[in-house]
Protein backbone atom coordinates (compact mmCIF):
# COMPACT_ATOMS: atom_id res chain seq x y z
CA UNK A 1 0.00 0.00 0.00
CA UNK A 2 2.70 2.48 1.00
CA UNK A 3 4.85 2.01 -2.13
CA UNK A 4 1.80 2.51 -4.33
CA UNK A 5 0.96 5.74 -2.52
CA UNK A 6 4.56 6.84 -2.79
CA UNK A 7 4.56 6.26 -6.55
CA UNK A 8 1.28 8.12 -6.94
CA UNK A 9 2.38 11.16 -4.97
CA UNK A 10 5.84 11.06 -6.51
CA UNK A 11 4.33 11.14 -9.99
CA UNK A 12 2.11 14.01 -8.91
CA UNK A 13 5.15 15.86 -7.56
CA UNK A 14 7.15 15.38 -10.77
CA UNK A 15 4.28 16.39 -13.05
CA UNK A 16 3.45 19.46 -10.96
CA UNK A 17 7.12 20.50 -10.87
CA UNK A 18 7.35 20.13 -14.64
CA UNK A 19 4.24 22.24 -15.08
CA UNK A 20 5.78 24.91 -12.85
CA UNK A 21 8.69 25.41 -15.22
CA UNK A 22 6.79 24.74 -18.46
CA UNK A 23 3.64 26.82 -18.09
CA UNK A 24 3.58 30.26 -19.67
CA UNK A 25 1.36 31.93 -17.10
CA UNK A 26 3.11 32.73 -13.78
CA UNK A 27 -0.13 32.41 -11.78
CA UNK A 28 -0.66 28.87 -13.08
CA UNK A 29 2.96 28.08 -12.28
CA UNK A 30 2.47 29.25 -8.71
CA UNK A 31 -0.67 27.15 -8.32
CA UNK A 32 1.13 24.08 -9.65
CA UNK A 33 3.86 24.80 -7.12
CA UNK A 34 1.20 24.54 -4.41
CA UNK A 35 0.25 21.11 -5.78
CA UNK A 36 3.91 20.08 -5.72
CA UNK A 37 4.32 21.20 -2.11
CA UNK A 38 1.17 19.39 -1.01
CA UNK A 39 2.21 16.13 -2.65
CA UNK A 40 5.62 16.50 -1.01
CA UNK A 41 3.82 16.90 2.32
CA UNK A 42 1.98 13.64 1.61
CA UNK A 43 5.32 11.95 0.91
CA UNK A 44 6.62 13.24 4.25
CA UNK A 45 3.59 11.65 5.88
CA UNK A 46 4.45 8.34 4.23
CA UNK A 47 7.99 8.68 5.62
CA UNK A 48 6.68 9.17 9.18
CA UNK A 49 7.68 12.83 9.33
CA UNK A 50 4.28 14.11 10.43
CA UNK A 51 5.54 17.35 11.90
CA UNK A 52 7.38 18.24 8.72
CA UNK A 53 4.33 17.44 6.64
CA UNK A 54 2.25 19.89 8.62
CA UNK A 55 4.97 22.54 8.54
CA UNK A 56 5.31 21.99 4.80
CA UNK A 57 1.62 22.67 4.25
CA UNK A 58 1.48 25.64 6.60
CA UNK A 59 4.75 27.37 5.73
CA UNK A 60 5.27 26.48 2.07
CA UNK A 61 1.81 25.94 0.65
CA UNK A 62 0.40 28.58 2.98
CA UNK A 63 2.74 31.45 3.69
CA UNK A 64 5.34 31.32 0.94
CA UNK A 65 2.89 30.65 -1.87
CA UNK A 66 0.60 33.45 -0.72
CA UNK A 67 3.62 35.74 -0.91
CA UNK A 68 4.39 34.48 -4.42
CA UNK A 69 0.83 34.88 -5.65
CA UNK A 70 0.60 38.31 -4.09
CA UNK A 71 3.72 39.47 -5.92
CA UNK A 72 2.60 37.90 -9.22
CA UNK A 73 -0.71 39.74 -9.02
CA UNK A 74 0.92 42.95 -7.83
CA UNK A 75 3.25 42.98 -10.82
CA UNK A 76 0.40 42.07 -13.21
CA UNK A 77 2.57 39.99 -15.52
CA UNK A 78 1.52 38.99 -18.98
CA UNK A 79 2.23 35.64 -20.53
CA UNK A 80 5.84 35.08 -21.34
CA UNK A 81 6.69 36.03 -24.91
CA UNK A 82 9.84 34.21 -25.82
CA UNK A 83 11.33 33.87 -29.27
CA UNK A 84 14.60 34.22 -31.12
CA UNK A 85 17.61 32.06 -31.75
CA UNK A 86 19.18 33.01 -28.42
CA UNK A 87 16.23 31.65 -26.51
CA UNK A 88 16.16 28.43 -28.50
CA UNK A 89 19.86 27.97 -27.94
CA UNK A 90 19.60 28.63 -24.24
CA UNK A 91 16.60 26.37 -23.90
CA UNK A 92 18.33 23.51 -25.69
CA UNK A 93 21.47 23.97 -23.61
CA UNK A 94 19.41 24.07 -20.44
CA UNK A 95 17.57 20.83 -21.18
CA UNK A 96 20.77 19.06 -22.22
CA UNK A 97 22.57 20.18 -19.08
CA UNK A 98 19.59 19.10 -17.03
CA UNK A 99 19.59 15.67 -18.67
CA UNK A 100 23.29 15.23 -17.99
CA UNK A 101 22.85 16.27 -14.36
CA UNK A 102 19.87 13.95 -13.93
CA UNK A 103 21.64 10.90 -15.31
CA UNK A 104 24.65 11.71 -13.16
CA UNK A 105 22.53 12.04 -10.01
CA UNK A 106 20.52 8.89 -10.75
CA UNK A 107 23.71 6.93 -11.36
CA UNK A 108 25.12 8.21 -8.10
CA UNK A 109 21.97 7.60 -6.08
CA UNK A 110 21.44 4.21 -7.63
CA UNK A 111 24.59 2.87 -6.04
CA UNK A 112 24.35 0.78 -2.96
CA UNK A 113 24.37 2.88 0.18
CA UNK A 114 26.34 1.33 2.99
CA UNK A 115 24.21 1.82 6.06
CA UNK A 116 26.52 1.74 9.01
CA UNK A 117 25.51 0.72 12.50
CA UNK A 118 23.57 3.75 13.65
CA UNK A 119 22.23 4.40 17.08
CA UNK A 120 18.53 3.62 16.82
CA UNK A 121 16.35 6.29 18.38
CA UNK A 122 13.08 4.76 19.37
CA UNK A 123 11.35 8.12 19.13
CA UNK A 124 11.07 7.73 15.37
CA UNK A 125 8.97 4.62 15.55
CA UNK A 126 6.36 5.96 17.90
CA UNK A 127 3.30 7.80 16.72
CA UNK A 128 4.22 11.12 18.35
CA UNK A 129 6.77 12.44 15.90
CA UNK A 130 5.99 16.05 16.81
CA UNK A 131 6.71 15.47 20.48
CA UNK A 132 10.09 13.91 19.74
CA UNK A 133 11.03 16.74 17.38
CA UNK A 134 10.03 19.33 19.93
CA UNK A 135 12.11 17.63 22.60
CA UNK A 136 15.22 17.56 20.37
CA UNK A 137 14.61 21.08 19.10
CA UNK A 138 14.45 22.60 22.57
CA UNK A 139 17.38 20.70 24.04
CA UNK A 140 20.15 19.79 21.61
CA UNK A 141 19.25 22.33 18.94
CA UNK A 142 18.18 25.17 21.18
CA UNK A 143 20.89 27.58 20.08
CA UNK A 144 20.33 27.12 16.31
CA UNK A 145 16.62 27.49 16.99
CA UNK A 146 17.18 30.86 18.65
CA UNK A 147 19.52 31.93 15.84
CA UNK A 148 16.70 31.10 13.45
CA UNK A 149 14.52 33.70 15.11
CA UNK A 150 17.25 36.28 14.57
CA UNK A 151 17.46 35.24 10.91
CA UNK A 152 13.74 35.72 10.46
CA UNK A 153 13.87 39.12 12.15
CA UNK A 154 16.71 40.26 9.91
CA UNK A 155 14.90 38.97 6.82
CA UNK A 156 11.73 40.78 7.83
CA UNK A 157 13.50 44.09 8.38
CA UNK A 158 15.48 43.63 5.17
CA UNK A 159 12.37 42.88 3.14
CA UNK A 160 10.59 45.96 4.48
CA UNK A 161 13.59 48.21 3.83
CA UNK A 162 14.17 46.87 0.32
CA UNK A 163 10.54 46.90 -0.77
CA UNK A 164 9.92 50.37 0.62
CA UNK A 165 12.17 51.90 -2.02
CA UNK A 166 14.16 55.09 -1.69
CA UNK A 167 11.37 57.57 -1.20
CA UNK A 168 8.32 59.20 -2.76
CA UNK A 169 10.15 60.31 -5.90
CA UNK A 170 10.39 56.71 -7.12
CA UNK A 171 6.69 56.48 -7.88
CA UNK A 172 6.29 59.92 -9.40
CA UNK A 173 8.92 59.60 -12.04
CA UNK A 174 12.36 58.19 -12.25
CA UNK A 175 15.08 60.80 -11.87
CA UNK A 176 18.07 60.69 -14.21
CA UNK A 177 20.27 57.80 -13.20
CA UNK A 178 23.30 59.82 -12.14
CA UNK A 179 21.38 62.20 -9.90
CA UNK A 180 19.44 59.63 -7.90
CA UNK A 181 21.83 59.73 -4.94
CA UNK A 182 21.74 63.44 -4.10
CA UNK A 183 18.02 64.23 -3.73
CA UNK A 184 17.21 60.94 -2.06
CA UNK A 185 18.63 61.79 1.34
CA UNK A 186 16.66 64.99 2.03
CA UNK A 187 13.46 63.40 0.78
CA UNK A 188 13.90 60.50 3.18
CA UNK A 189 14.58 62.80 6.08
CA UNK A 190 11.55 64.87 5.29
CA UNK A 191 9.39 61.81 5.17
CA UNK A 192 10.47 60.51 8.54
CA UNK A 193 10.29 63.89 10.25
CA UNK B 1 8.68 0.17 3.39
CA UNK B 2 9.82 2.45 0.58
CA UNK B 3 13.35 1.79 -0.70
CA UNK B 4 15.86 4.56 -0.13
CA UNK B 5 16.84 4.59 -3.80
CA UNK B 6 13.30 5.56 -4.86
CA UNK B 7 13.23 8.56 -2.58
CA UNK B 8 16.70 9.68 -3.66
CA UNK B 9 15.72 9.22 -7.30
CA UNK B 10 12.59 11.33 -6.81
CA UNK B 11 14.68 13.94 -5.04
CA UNK B 12 17.18 13.98 -7.93
CA UNK B 13 14.40 14.34 -10.51
CA UNK B 14 12.79 17.26 -8.70
CA UNK B 15 16.15 18.92 -8.16
CA UNK B 16 17.02 18.64 -11.85
CA UNK B 17 13.62 20.08 -12.78
CA UNK B 18 14.50 23.04 -10.59
CA UNK B 19 17.91 23.41 -12.24
CA UNK B 20 16.38 23.30 -15.70
CA UNK B 21 13.82 25.89 -14.63
CA UNK B 22 16.57 28.26 -13.53
CA UNK B 23 18.49 27.70 -16.77
CA UNK B 24 15.60 27.86 -19.21
CA UNK B 25 13.15 30.44 -17.93
CA UNK B 26 13.84 34.15 -17.86
CA UNK B 27 11.03 35.29 -15.61
CA UNK B 28 12.61 36.05 -12.24
CA UNK B 29 9.54 34.80 -10.36
CA UNK B 30 9.65 31.43 -12.10
CA UNK B 31 13.36 31.25 -11.32
CA UNK B 32 12.52 31.80 -7.67
CA UNK B 33 9.93 29.03 -7.79
CA UNK B 34 12.56 26.73 -9.31
CA UNK B 35 14.89 27.54 -6.42
CA UNK B 36 12.09 26.56 -4.05
CA UNK B 37 11.76 23.26 -5.92
CA UNK B 38 15.47 22.60 -5.46
CA UNK B 39 15.29 23.34 -1.75
CA UNK B 40 12.36 20.96 -1.45
CA UNK B 41 14.26 18.24 -3.28
CA UNK B 42 17.10 18.63 -0.79
CA UNK B 43 14.58 18.45 2.05
CA UNK B 44 13.20 15.20 0.65
CA UNK B 45 16.69 13.71 0.59
CA UNK B 46 17.20 14.83 4.18
CA UNK B 47 13.99 13.18 5.32
CA UNK B 48 14.81 10.01 3.41
CA UNK B 49 18.21 9.71 5.04
CA UNK B 50 16.79 10.60 8.44
CA UNK B 51 14.34 7.72 8.16
CA UNK B 52 17.05 5.40 6.94
CA UNK B 53 19.32 6.31 9.85
CA UNK B 54 16.40 6.26 12.31
CA UNK B 55 17.48 9.65 13.55
CA UNK B 56 15.62 12.91 14.02
CA UNK B 57 18.54 15.17 13.16
CA UNK B 58 17.71 15.19 9.46
CA UNK B 59 14.18 16.34 10.17
CA UNK B 60 15.47 19.12 12.40
CA UNK B 61 17.71 20.21 9.57
CA UNK B 62 14.75 20.29 7.18
CA UNK B 63 13.04 22.58 9.65
CA UNK B 64 15.98 24.98 9.48
CA UNK B 65 16.08 24.78 5.69
CA UNK B 66 12.42 25.79 5.61
CA UNK B 67 13.18 28.79 7.78
CA UNK B 68 16.00 29.88 5.51
CA UNK B 69 13.76 29.38 2.48
CA UNK B 70 11.08 31.58 4.00
CA UNK B 71 13.61 34.33 4.73
CA UNK B 72 15.06 34.00 1.25
CA UNK B 73 11.66 34.30 -0.41
CA UNK B 74 10.75 37.38 1.61
CA UNK B 75 13.96 39.22 0.73
CA UNK B 76 14.07 37.95 -2.85
CA UNK B 77 10.52 38.99 -3.65
CA UNK B 78 11.21 42.40 -2.15
CA UNK B 79 14.19 42.72 -4.49
CA UNK B 80 12.07 41.64 -7.47
CA UNK B 81 9.39 44.20 -6.61
CA UNK B 82 12.06 46.88 -6.35
CA UNK B 83 13.62 45.88 -9.67
CA UNK B 84 10.19 45.94 -11.29
CA UNK B 85 9.63 49.47 -10.02
CA UNK B 86 12.96 50.55 -11.46
CA UNK B 87 12.99 48.71 -14.81
CA UNK B 88 9.34 47.70 -15.26
CA UNK B 89 10.31 44.16 -16.15
CA UNK B 90 11.06 40.94 -14.30
CA UNK B 91 12.83 39.26 -17.20
CA UNK B 92 16.37 38.57 -16.11
CA UNK B 93 17.90 39.13 -19.54
CA UNK B 94 16.55 42.69 -19.61
CA UNK B 95 17.97 43.49 -16.19
CA UNK B 96 21.54 44.36 -17.13
CA UNK B 97 22.33 47.26 -14.85
CA UNK B 98 25.71 45.85 -13.88
CA UNK B 99 26.72 44.93 -17.39
CA UNK B 100 28.73 48.12 -18.00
Amino acid sequence: MTPALFIAFGAMLVIASLMVILHRNPVTSALFLVVAFCSLAAIYLLLHAEFLAMVQVIVYAGAIMVLFLFVVMYLNLKHDVEHGIHLALRRGAGWILGGVLLSEALWFFGRHWAAGPLAPEEAMATAGNTEAIGRVLYTRYLFPFEITSMLLLVAMVGAVVIAKGRGPHVERGRPPQGASGAPAAPADRQETA
Amino acid sequence: MIPLAWMLGLSAIVFVIGVVGVLVRRNALIIFMSIELMLNAANLAFVAFAREAKSLDGQIFVFFVMTVAAAEVAVGLAIIVNVFRLKETVYVDEINLLKG
